[in-house]
């Protein structure tokens, strides 16, 4: 499907806000938050930059899916190290040792479900936490109630994850038409969520 | 009448091409962060666009029948015989000496920075080796390099390591440029009799030479970054983006193709444009 001007333009402006969070919003954290967010962000301008040059065929790369799990683990990780100091260690082993996981079953051509299984764990507890714990920082009022837009910028990534991955499979329950209409208004979206939650929240 | 006339000599001097190694001079004068000197900024640019649009004029004069025999280029005003080569000659060597004259008055150095960037395009590059030696293309970088390093030298009053790294720079992302086209339009060059890269030493050697010199590119530019002091947020998105620069180079040496070192060629030049506005900031 070809890309029109206005996904390049939707493309463009979720560029931008990553560019933004990775220049400007992440400034005065500790060190680990902030290579977390950089890699988080970077991922998306880059990934936002590639799909404006490539059109919607880099989503055929097998890499996508490599790449599509830095983006949450990365700020899920940020968001842990934040808030979370007793998880910190446990959780900074989770993140690396779950991104070896799927770039290893990725790597490997295996024919049992352990790449889906894998994928599917890594990928989900990563996007929970990214959705329930801002929610949960917003609600108990530890955080600005603004926060909560980060939790729901993670539950557009796991849309976003979840229609990439039926369009991977080759299964979409939704056509593919339809996805890659859809994309770049969720990236947008979701950057919009985000960069919004960590300066207000 | 003149703007008719205007038209027709406007392609001579390949708008964007200019419009870009503009841009890279205007961001080595701001990426001193001296105090704003508006109208310095805006005789330099005009001096920089008159001597980088003179010599790609010569350029278009001396090439006239190697881009009449290419498809890309048989189109050019001076290919076409749209315009006389006499009258090619003589805009192009009024609009050379209107630049560099100029430049030399603004400031004898940067005057002559921007005399040698003439120089190695429309002499060393154009007259001499282009027609003779696929190696021809290092002069035609070393030319591309001079704009960032006069506008720097404007900036600083001195020849310097971070002008000489924007140079750096500049100089081996030109290759990213010109040898994804010798790639794909390898027939055209052929056709012309113009020696490159992929006919002397092979598509295998041209991908890699473009790898490495996009990697030496986002290196200059990273260690150009960090000389010049520029805020740690800055410092983190030129190291997002080189990282993107780094997988594409990758990509075109282990799973090779037109298509990855087409994005490769494109990503390198909005790469190279973003790092000139984030090295102004």
């Amino acid at each position: 499907m070809k890309m029109t001007p206005t996904d390049r333009i939707l493309l463009l402006l979720t560029g931008l806000l990553a560019a933004y969070q990775v220049a400007v919003g992440i400034n005065g954290l500790d060190e680990v938050p902030i290579i977390a967010y950089t890699i988080g962000f970077g991922v998306l301008l880059v990934a936002g930059l590639l799909l404006i040059i490539l059109g919607f065929e880099a989503l055929d790369s097998p890499v996508v899916v490599v790449v599509s799990t830095i983006l949450p683990l990365a700020i899920s990780l940020g968001l842990v190290w934040e808030h979370l100091a007793s998880l910190r260690t446990a959780y900074l082993v989770f993140a690396i040792a779950g991104f070896l996981a799927v770039l290893a079953t990725r790597a490997i051509p295996l024919k049992s479900k352990l790449p889906t299984l894998v994928l599917a764990v890594v990928h989900g507890l990563a996007g929970m936490t990214i959705f329930l714990l801002p929610s949960i920082l917003a609600a108990n009022r530890s955080m600005r109630p603004a926060f909560a837009l980060v939790g729901l910028g993670g539950a557009l990534i796991g849309l976003a994850g979840l229609l990439l991955s039926f369009l991977k499979a080759g299964r979409p329950i939704v056509p593919r038409e339809t996805i890659l209409k859809i994309l770049p208004s969720l990236f947008l979206l979701m950057s919009v969520c985000f960069v919004a939650g960590f300066k207000f929240g | 009448m003149i703007a008719a006339k205007f038209t027709r000599f406007w392609p001579l001097i390949k708008p964007s091409q200019t419009g870009l190694l503009l841009a890279t001079g205007i961001a080595g004068y701001m990426s001193a962060h001296t105090a704003p000197n508006f109208s310095l900024l805006l005789v330099m640019s005009a001096s920089l666009f008159l001597a980088i649009g003179g010599s790609t004029i010569m350029n278009m004069w001396h090439d006239h029948d190697i881009d009449a025999k290419m498809k890309r280029t048989q189109k050019r005003p001076a290919a076409s015989g749209e315009l006389t080569r006499g009258e090619v000659f003589r805009v192009g060597m009024a609009v050379s000496i209107l630049g560099i004259g100029w430049a030399v008055t603004v400031d004898a150095l940067y005057g002559f920075i921007v005399f040698l960037g003439w120089f190695f395009d429309a002499v060393v590059y154009t007259l001499w080796l282009k027609r003779r030696t696929c190696w021809s293309i290092l002069w035609g970088g070393i030319s591309g390099a001079m704009p960032i390093l006069a506008g720097r030298v404007l900036a600083v009053g001195e020849i310097e390591i971070i002008g000489l790294l924007l140079a750096a720079a500049i100089l081996f992302w030109i290759p990213t440029h010109t040898l994804t086209f010798s790639i794909k339009f390898a027939e055209d060059y052929r056709a012309a009799g113009v020696p490159t890269f992929p006919s002397t030493y092979g598509l295998e050697v041209t991908r890699a030479v473009i790898a490495l010199s996009s990697i030496i590119a986002a290196a200059s530019i990273g260690v150009a970054g960090v000389m010049i002091g520029v805020q740690a947020g800055i410092l983190r998105l030129l190291i997002v983006l080189s990282s993107g620069l780094l997988l594409l180079s990758f990509a075109t040496i282990f799973r090779p193709s037109e298509r990855v070192n087409f994005s490769l060629f494109k990503y390198a030049s909005l790469y190279m444009l973003i790092s000139m506005i984030l090295l102004s900031i």
